[in-house]
C-alpha cells in the first residue's frame, strides 16, 4: 500500500483495483475519524480528504493499515437492467474505429455484464469496467459542449453513462430515459459501486 | 424578501458547500473564496453556513421588501443603497423598500452579500449552493426572482478589522504535488520559477493558465482518481489548472503541486489577466498557515458602538424616531469619509 499526500488536507491512498478501494472505504466508514471530509475512491485509490485543523494526518496515517486489513465489508451488489435506444451520434465512428458493423458493436455492447467501479466527472456518473475488448476506442480528440442526459458512451476500457447534460468526450453509442441521478432520492444514485449493469437495447 | 431588478454578470448562492457526497460524484461547490463568505456571515451576526450572494465581478442590483442587516465582503466593489455609497465589510441596516446597486468589482473576482439570518432558499444534498455544472441548488440569479430571508437573529453593529486587500499580482503557497514521477526532474523548478497569467476561460471548475513556460511532461492520463480544490492539474498541452470548488470529483491529469488550505480564499479572488506565481512550504508550514487564518477570523471582528448599533433594535427605533435613523446615516457617511 502506497499512501501519497496531497495537499495539507488530503491522503492518496493508492490500492490494487475498484474493489480495494470501495473496501477501504467502508472500513474507514465503519468507524469515521472526527474531521474527514470526504472518502473519495477513484479507479485505484482512495482519497481520503480531512479537516487538518480537526485531524492529524500522522494520526491518520498509523490507522490506514488496520483498516485495510478489515475485511469484513461485502458489497450488496444490485443488478441495473437498462434499456438503450442505440442511435448514439457516435455509432458510425466506433464500428469504423473498431472494423465492426454497428450491429456487431451493438451485440457486443448489450451482450456484456458490467461493474460500477467508482463514481465520478458529475453526480450519479458509473464507470462501468467490463467492456468488450474489441471496442475500446479512444475519446473524442474534443470533446463536445454538450452531451444530452442519458447518452451511453464509451472511452478507452470504460462505458458510462451520463446522467445530466454536460460537456463531455466519451464517444456516444446510443440513449436511456432511466434517471441516473435524483437528489431527492434516499439513494441518490441509481447504480453505486459494485453494481451490475446490463444495457438491453430498445425493440 | 428580496427582488432582483438586475442580476449582475453571474450572481450565485453559495455557502460552505457540500461536503460527504463526493463519492457519488457530487462536486464541494460553495463559496470560491469561503473566507470572504465567512467573513460577510459574521459580520450580520450569522453562524458559519447560511447563504448569501456570490456576484462575479459585476454585482447585482437588488429591492428589499422588508427591513434587514447586510454585509458587503471580498473584492472592492462600488455599491450604493439608494443613493448612499455603501461601506464595505460592515453591517449595514437596510430598511424595506431601499434598492442596494451593486457596481464593478474595482479589485478581486468576487463579490459576497450575506443577509443577516441568511438567504431562504432549498438545500440539495445539505446545501443552497448553485452547482450550474452539475445541475444542483438553485440556478443562478436572474431579473425578476425573489429571494425569501430567515428571520434575523439579534444582531449588533459590526466591522472587519484590516479588510483583506485583492492586487491583481499574487504569490500563492503550495506544497509538491503527489505525481511527481510524471514530470522530467525540471519541470517542478520551471513551474515554481515561472510567471503565469489567469485566462479568460477560467470559471468556477478552475483557473486556467497561460503566459509562462510550460511545463513538460510525459505524456497519458493517471487512472481516475479523487481530485480536491487547489490541486494544480498539468494537461496534456502542459498549461496547468488549478481546480476551484465546482471541480469534477475525479480526473486524470497528473498533479505538480497543491496550494495550501490558507491560500484557496486568494484563489477565489483571481480575474482574468491576474499575474500568479507558486512557492512552496512544507506541510507543518501550510498547517501554521490554516491556524492562523482560523485564529483570526473571529479576532477581526469588532462590534461597533455596542447598544447603540444593536441593528435590529435600531431598525424598530428609526422609523418612530428620525433622529435616530439620522444617526444611521451618519455612521454610514463617517464610514465613507474613512475609506477616503
Amino acid at each position: 500500500m502506497n499512501i501519497r499526500y496531497v495537499g495539507d488536507s488530503a491522503l492518496l491512498v493508492e490500492v490494487q483495483d475498484f474493489r480495494a478501494a470501495q473496501q477501504l472505504r467502508a472500513s474507514i466508514n465503519r468507524e469515521l475519524p472526527v474531521g474527514v471530509r470526504e472518502l473519495l475512491p477513484g479507479y485505484n485509490t482512495l482519497l481520503v480528504e480531512f479537516d487538518p485543523l480537526q485531524l492529524d494526518a500522522a494520526e491518520l496515517l498509523q490507522r490506514l493499515p488496520e483498516s485495510m486489513q478489515d475485511s469484513r465489508f461485502t458489497v450488496v451488489a444490485r443488478t441495473h437492467d437498462i434499456e438503450v435506444r442505440y442511435q448514439g451520434e457516435d455509432l458510425e465512428d466506433v464500428a469504423r474505429l473498431t472494423g465492426l458493423d454497428i450491429t456487431e458493436v451493438i451485440r457486443r455492447h448489450s451482450a456484456a455484464t458490467y461493474t460500477v467501479a467508482f463514481l465520478g466527472f458529475a453526480p450519479g456518473f458509473p464507470y462501468l469496467v467490463g467492456l468488450d475488448a474489441k471496442l475500446r476506442v479512444p475519446r473524442l480528440p474534443s470533446p463536445r459542449a454538450r452531451v444530452p442526459a442519458g447518452a451511453v458512451a464509451i472511452a478507452d476500457e470504460f462505458s458510462g453513462i451520463y446522467p445530466q447534460a454536460t460537456p463531455g468526450g466519451w464517444r456516444i453509442l446510443g440513449h436511456t430515459k432511466v434517471v441516473l441521478f435524483d437528489a431527492a432520492r434516499a439513494s441518490p444514485a441509481l447504480c453505486m459501486p459494485g453494481d451490475h449493469v446490463h444495457f438491453r437495447p430498445a425493440s | 424578501m428580496i427582488s432582483v431588478i438586475e442580476p449582475g454578470r453571474f450572481t450565485s448562492i453559495q455557502d460552505e458547500g457540500r461536503s460527504g457526497f463526493a463519492h457519488l460524484g457530487v462536486p464541494h461547490a460553495g463559496a470560491a473564496d469561503c473566507l470572504s463568505l465567512r467573513h460577510a456571515n459574521l459580520l450580520v451576526g450569522n453562524p458559519q453556513g447560511p447563504a448569501a450572494l456570490e456576484m462575479t465581478l459585476h454585482g447585482p442590483t437588488l429591492r428589499f421588501a422588508v427591513d434587514a442587516v447586510i454585509a458587503l465582503t471580498g473584492g472592492r466593489m462600488e455599491a450604493y443603497l439608494d443613493d448612499m455609497p455603501l461601506p464595505m465589510y460592515q453591517s449595514v441596516a437596510v430598511h424595506a423598500g431601499q434598492v442596494l446597486a451593486c457596481g464593478p468589482l474595482l479589485t478581486g473576482m468576487r463579490g459576497y452579500l450575506a443577509v443577516g439570518g441568511g438567504i431562504s432558499t432549498a438545500r440539495v444534498l445539505t446545501s443552497a449552493a448553485t452547482d450550474t455544472l452539475a445541475g444542483l441548488g438553485p440556478p443562478v440569479l436572474r431579473a425578476g426572482d425573489r429571494l425569501a430571508l430567515q428571520p434575523p437573529g439579534r444582531l449588533q453593529g459590526r466591522y472587519l478589522r484590516a479588510p483583506p486587500e485583492f492586487p491583481a499580482k499574487v504569490t500563492l503557497r503550495v506544497t509538491t504535488g503527489p505525481h511527481q514521477e510524471w514530470f522530467p526532474p525540471a519541470a517542478l523548478g520551471g513551474f515554481l520559477s515561472g510567471c503565469y497569467q489567469v485566462r479568460a476561460d477560467s470559471d468556477r471548475t478552475g483557473i486556467r493558465l497561460a503566459g509562462a513556460p510550460v511545463v513538460e511532461r510525459n505524456q497519458g492520463e493517471l487512472p481516475s482518481q479523487g481530485m480536491l480544490t487547489g490541486a494544480v492539474q498539468v494537461p496534456n498541452d502542459g498549461y496547468p489548472i488549478v481546480l476551484l470548488p465546482n471541480h469534477g470529483t475525479t480526473g486524470g491529469y497528473p498533479v505538480i503541486a497543491v496550494v495550501i488550505s490558507a491560500d484557496l480564499p486568494q484563489l477565489g479572488q483571481l480575474r482574468p489577466g491576474a499575474l500568479l506565481r507558486f512557492q512552496t512550504v512544507n506541510r507543518e508550514q501550510a498547517l501554521q498557515a490554516l491556524r492562523s487564518v482560523a485564529a483570526n477570523l473571529r479576532a477581526a471582528i469588532v462590534c461597533a458602538d455596542p447598544g447603540l448599533l444593536e441593528a435590529r433594535g435600531l431598525m424598530v427605533l428609526a422609523k418612530a424616531h428620525p433622529a435616530l435613523r439620522e444617526a444611521r446615516l451618519q455612521l454610514g457617511r463617517r464610514c465613507v469619509r474613512l475609506r477616503r
